[in-house]
């Protein structure tokens, strides 16, 4: 198992000589660039930029003016290097630094870079050592504007960045939505001391108050007292302890509560007021605990004294008092509760650890413009949020010691919010939080588990003629399903678990181990053969009525959603019977009524004048896109309604990515005079998303979707199939009309609607009409 | 004239307080009998307090009037009391109806008793004008009770009689006599009630007036115990009532209240006293073992900011972890002759100097007890440093705290009072620093001698209101 081999490795590399698996970390070093270090009192923290070089799936159009031969594909398919651009962060224990250094000077090959960014305290004691061991000059930077940088960078580029932990609920952390605008907000960095900052906007930030009541004071005066040196150790006597027997409660003073001021019994009234005797001792773990709550309370008071001063609700604590830890989270949490009555969050980050050296990375590498682009957490190469309670995660003791990764990518594109979302702030585009569901979480953890071997094979069967593709499958077997078992025992090791976020990190793990789109081929067939049956599928349409022709659109359009390698049932059904086909398809289909079924609405309201603009998510290639979107398509634009097709920019599943629909696009319209016209009058767009998921978030889109989306003055959105209208965006509210239609190619989520496999969702909404019937 | 003896009665007390119009505290107006240290105090706090302009304190703020001097300002006072209090013949009525209501005063002995977490703080009028007659009929449990308490200033082994707090010469209810400030720990409670119990208390009839948490709590034991009922008073209204009272009657003839001249600079910050003329809108902070934080707005409208858990109990209960101390007064004793910054980490301990960037100087805390995160300093370090630590933490987090509320409910005036600030100057001196720096000179720290004792004091008043009632006959 991937899993022992690691704990094995993990306990190894407890010794200080360790010897480092260069592909694990500090992984493409080759190409690094641009280091910073942030080196705290217990860990280092390192950043580097990197250009990786992975494969990517490129495909052609041939040139169609030479005569076709019958046979021949459609287009080309081939694989290409390109490079594209990586934060690494790395996070180790400062015992480590040395080695690390060595390892880093050995796997140096960039010798451009010439300085090394610094912050953190123990940036000053490292200098001497950093500078000889990399011949790098050390240039320091300034603690609190890395901090913030790079707050304000995870949280615009991370999603569910933000959590609020709550100790006792299902699932210890609620991960937030980020909100479109960041600013303004509160960090509240508890180091030694404490510092209270408000961060208006990317450049500006405040420092408006502190305390030096902060995790020094806990550590140094718990040391004095327990005689305990380690914090972690420090932490753990608190989590035993009872306070109450070194506390003065307010019962103790009262009898009971104090019930004129609302303060209740169990209240701190005097922390230690019980220990000013010599006749008693007292516990460690009470002493401990006590502190624990002294030290607590007394940042929470300060923290909401500040938020209300200036007005602030979103508040968020770092600094290695808070760092993963349960306890002190849960005390922060429960004290901003008691101060602000619920007005005020306690919200923490997943990489709190990191933002200082994020920080330090970003003054460093300025001239590359990082905020200019949008980044991904790469969950392929990211350690992920560990769990913090030993009992909850075994694994994660042995783990704590070593190493810990954050990996982002640049995006090629930078995303926005669809502006059609009738409240960013509150969009949350997964149906089903898999954290929270512990149901659901098991089933979906399974579920792609089972799939994998068929991944693994389909993976292996797309590269025949590449070198090591079986051994790199069988890499990526081992990876992703360590990632599910990381999943299993810490759903939020990356924020929310959801279906999404088990696909996407599906897509990564392929991605880094060069599979960069397994389904190319089976794509390339389906596309073909679809082609085929394009101009039949369009005539026959042509000879039905009106309403018969709307209702064999829609029909068309589910039919062809079944066509999906996404979902395993199908994938069963398409690798032993390849000829399934679109009437096949249509035979399966549920009758009416559907398990959502609002064709009637739809059917009226086609009845009515032309929609302006359509924007459709387009999802499978092949006879989805092909025989089931385009007649619709070519529908609307008969009414005299533009459409944008919206596809993905790179690959994901059997998904038509964008470039493959732009040459589906050309062969249609050269077969299609409507489609034609409609291209070349502008009626007809193709834009890419931004994305590369089988899933969709409304709030992370290209900005030239975006853009579009508004020039056109959009008033339909059509989304398609169940990764985009069923696992996400199914209760997404927007401020125009829309269609949600799927086919549930899952029967263990059908039977969750109230229905069977192959159930039909048509969702048609109008959001000012149900408006009006309110009214 | 002597404001002290200006307050006949409670009543006249708030009805002075009340009509105060001017805002802000002002230097003393008397000259007689103020020793030399306040006397020479009255010019150049009156200087300060009418002439800053950043200061609410002008006598002139109800008169229209601008710019006077400590001497006129002691005439404008002496005008508005003539004027609040009567015109003569309005004065002798109100001296009749006090003769008219003397019947209605409550039996001897009176008390006001504050139980709190830590410390029980009782005030015992001593009335000195008793006729001859009178003093014939007194019982002799009554009498007994009064001589053990004004003849000693020790009780058992923790109780004490402040003698120096003792306000003398006071004029309650038509009576003379003096106010004795007494405490003991809340410990010694059992002793206490059982001593209630031994000298027959309860056949003295009196209502014993007390409020704190210890008035909820021990109310049962003093009814079981001692067969006394108590009358539970809340501790808020009692500490201000007490205060405003205490203030109004002033010290023997000084100001109640002082502050500290130049407060930023060590060598020359001095206690000056002063008075509380008009002290609204005040943040009150008492700190006890746990610390309340009031806005107070009139003398019956306040309300509760918040309140702190790092209060006394928390600076007495760490030392006595932390270095082995058994009292208050050992502890401080103690942090007088420590150094905080051995324990402490400083700003130029992390930035070699000041941190610019932030505005903070480098002598600032930035840890507390952030050095002692270190074995080889945990191991070097002296009980008196950890002491003085201990006491710099906390004070410096309640100031810091009252501030931000001062801030937050808009109010300039903060007036600490509470038993931790007991013959504990390093606090109030750090407090008083605290307000003037971080507020950059915007708020000011005030404090009272009797610091620990007003919700005793208010305590007692409503003994006397309980039976003051009937004063509107006709």
């Amino acid at each position: 198992m991937a899993d022992c081999a690691r704990k094995g490795r993990t306990r190894d590399s407890m010794d200080k000589s360790i010897t480092l698996p260069p592909d694990e970390i500090f992984r493409n070093l080759e190409n690094a660039k641009r280091f910073a270090i942030d080196i705290g009192g217990s860990l280092t923290k390192l950043a580097y930029y990197s250009t990786v070089q992975h494969k990517v799936a490129k495909v052609r159009s041939f040139d169609h003016t030479a005569k076709e031969t019958e046979g021949d594909p459609l287009y080309e398919i081939s694989v290409q290097e390109e490079i594209t651009a990586r934060l690494h962060f790395i996070k180790f224990e400062n015992t480590y630094i040395e080695t690390c250094l060595d390892f880093i000077k050995d796997h140096l090959v960039n010798t451009e870079t010439k300085v090394i960014k610094a912050t953190g305290g123990g940036a000053y004691k490292f200098k001497e050592l950093i500078e000889k061991k990399l011949r790098l000059k050390v240039d320091k930077e300034d603690e609190m504007t890395c901090l913030i940088k790079g707050c304000n960078f995870v949280l615009r580029n991370i999603p569910h960045e933000a959590f609020v932990y709550a100790k006792h609920a299902d699932s210890e952390f609620r991960f937030q939505n980020t909100h479109p605008d960041i600013f303004p907000y509160l960090l509240i960095n508890i180091g030694s001391g404490v510092s209270i900052v408000k961060v208006e906007s990317e450049d500006k930030f405040e420092r408006i108050g502190g305390s030096s009541i902060g995790g020094g004071t806990f550590w140094g005066l718990g040391a004095l007292l327990t005689k305990t040196k380690r914090f972690d150790e420090l932490l753990q006597l608190a989590s035993r302890g009872q306070h109450s027997s070194v506390d003065m409660l307010v019962k103790d003073i009262y009898g009971g509560a104090y019930s004129s001021l609302g303060l209740t019994g169990d209240l701190i009234a005097s922390s230690f007021g019980k220990s000013a005797t010599t006749d008693k001792e007292f516990s460690k773990e009470d002493m401990a605990k006590s502190l624990l709550h002294m030290i607590s309370n007394d940042i929470g008071q300060l923290a909401c004294l500040y938020a209300r001063l200036h007005n602030l609700s979103r508040v968020y604590f770092g600094g290695f008092f808070i760092r993963g830890h349960p306890v002190t989270m849960h005390t922060i949490t429960y004290s901003i509760n008691f101060f602000t009555k619920g007005e005020v969050q306690a919200l923490f980050l997943r990489h709190e650890g990191y933002l200082g050296a994020i920080g330090a990375f970003l003054k460093g590498a300025e001239e590359d413009n990082p905020n200019q682009y949008s980044w991904g957490e790469n969950y392929a190469g990211s350690s992920g949020l560990m769990s913090v309670s030993p009992d909850l995660n075994p694994m994660q003791r042995a783990r704590s010691g070593t190493f810990d990764m954050l990996e982002m990518d640049r995006l090629e594109r930078q995303l926005v919010n669809l502006p059609l979302l009738q409240d960013p702030s509150s969009y949350v585009p997964d149906t089903v939080d898999l954290t929270e569901d512990a149901l659901a979480r098991e089933y979906w953890l399974s579920c792609f588990e089972d799939a994998l071997d068929g991944v693994v094979k389909r993976a292996v069967a797309s590269q025949p003629d590449l070198p090591q593709a079986a051994e790199r499958a069988e890499k990526f077997r081992q990876k992703y399903l360590h990632k599910l078992q990381t999943l299993r025992h810490q759903p939020f090791a990356y924020g929310s678990l959801t279906v999404r976020s088990l696909l996407d990190t599906r897509e990564h793990c392929l991605n880094e181990f060069n599979f960069p789109d397994p389904y190319s081929k089976v794509k390339q067939k389906e596309n073909d053969v679809a082609l085929k049956y394009f101009q039949k599928v369009v005539m026959s349409l042509e000879k039905l009525s009106w309403e018969q022709r709307q209702f064999a659109l829609v029909k068309g359009l589910l039919a062809g959603n079944v066509f999906d390698w996404g979902a395993k049932a199908i994938s069963d059904v398409l690798e032993s019977d390849p000829e399934f086909g679109f009437e096949e398809a249509k035979r399966q289909l549920q009758e009416r009524p559907w398990l959502v079924d609002c064709y009637n609405e739809w059917l009226e309201r086609l009845k009515g004048p032309p929609h302006k603009c359509a924007l459709f998510f387009v999802d499978n290639s092949g006879i989805d896109i092909i025989l089931g979107v385009f007649p619709f398509v070519r529908e609307l634009l008969c009414r005299g309604t533009e459409v944008v097709l919206a596809s993905n920019s790179g690959p994901a599943l059997n998904d038509v990515t964008n470039s493959e629909l732009q040459i589906l696009t050309e062969r249609i319209a050269a077969m299609d005079s409507v489609i034609q016209t409609a291209l070349k009058e502008d009626k007809l767009t193709l834009v890419q998303s931004g994305s590369s998921s089988p899933c969709l978030d409304l709030s992370r889109l290209d900005k030239a979707l975006a853009t579009v989306v508004l020039e056109r003055h959009t008033d339909l959105v059509v989304i398609e199939g169940m990764g985009r209208a069923i696992h996400t965006n199914y209760y997404a509210m927007l401020n125009c009309e829309s269609l949600k239609l799927a086919v549930i190619k899952n029967s263990w989520l059908a039977e969750r609607l109230g229905g069977k496999i192959f159930s039909v969702v048509f969702k048609y909404e109008v959001p000012f009409k149900s408006q009006e019937l309110k009214q | 004239m002597d404001k002290g003896k200006c307050a006949l009665e409670p009543k006249s007390a708030a009805v002075h307080y009340a009509n105060g119009l001017q805002n802000g505290f002002c230097s003393p107006q008397r000259s007689s009998g103020s020793s030399g240290g306040s006397a020479a105090a009255g010019p150049s706090v009156a200087g300060l307090g009418c002439s800053s302009p950043g200061s609410s304190c002008s006598c002139s703020g109800s008169s229209g009037g601008g710019g006077h001097g400590c001497f006129e300002s002691l005439h404008h006072h002496v005008l508005q009391e003539q004027q609040h209090n009567g015109s003569p013949a309005k004065r002798s009525r109100l001296r009749r109806r006090t003769e008219s209501v003397r019947k209605n005063r409550p039996p001897f002995p009176w008390f006001g008793m504050d139980i709190g977490g830590t410390l029980v703080k009782l005030v015992y009028f001593e009335p000195k004008d008793t006729p001859a007659e009178e003093e014939q009929e007194e019982v002799e449990n009554l009498k007994s009770i009064r001589k053990y308490l004004t003849s000693n200033v020790a009780y058992g082994n923790t109780g004490v009689r402040d003698v120096h707090l003792e306000l003398k010469e006071l004029s309650i209810c038509g009576r003379r006599g003096s106010l004795h400030f007494i405490r003991f720990p809340t410990q010694a409670m059992h002793s206490f009630i059982q001593m209630g119990r031994d000298k027959n208390f309860s056949s003295l009839h009196t209502t014993l007036c007390a409020t704190g948490g210890g008035a909820y709590k021990f109310e049962e034991d003093f009814r079981t115990m001692a067969d006394l009922q108590l009358l539970k008073l809340d501790e808020l209204d009692c500490l201000i009532q007490g205060l405003l009272y205490v203030d109004s009657v002033g010290f023997n003839g000084h100001p109640e209240c002082y502050f500290f001249e130049n407060p930023s600079d060590p060598e020359s910050c001095v206690k000056w006293p002063c008075c509380l003329d008009n002290p609204f809108p005040m943040l009150l902070v008492n700190i006890g073992s746990g610390v309340s934080i009031l806005a107070v707005y009139s003398k019956d409208d306040y309300k509760r900011v918040t309140g702190t858990s790092l209060g006394g109990g928390t600076f007495l209960g760490l030392c006595c972890l932390l270095t082995g101390c058994e009292t208050f007064e050992e502890a401080l004793e103690m942090a007088a002759k420590g150094d905080s910054t051995n324990v402490d980490k400083l700003v130029k301990d992390i930035y070699g100097g000041d941190y610019e960037r932030f505005g903070l100087q480098g002598s600032a805390v930035a840890s507390s007890f952030g050095h002692m995160m270190s074995k080889e300093k945990r191991d070097s370090i002296s009980k008196e440093d950890l002491a003085r630590a201990t006491l710099v933490t906390i004070t410096n987090n309640i100031g810091s705290i009252a501030r931000m509320c001062a801030v937050n409910e808009k109010i300039d005036r903060v007036v600490f009072v509470g038993n931790f600030l007991r013959i504990n100057t390093i606090s109030t001196k750090l407090l008083a620093y605290a307000m003037d720096f971080w507020s950059k000179g915007q708020l000011k720290a005030l404090f009272l001698e009797h610091e620990g004792y007003f919700g005793a004091v208010g305590a007692f008043l409503e003994l006397l209101k309980s039976s003051d009632d009937p004063r509107d006959d006709p």
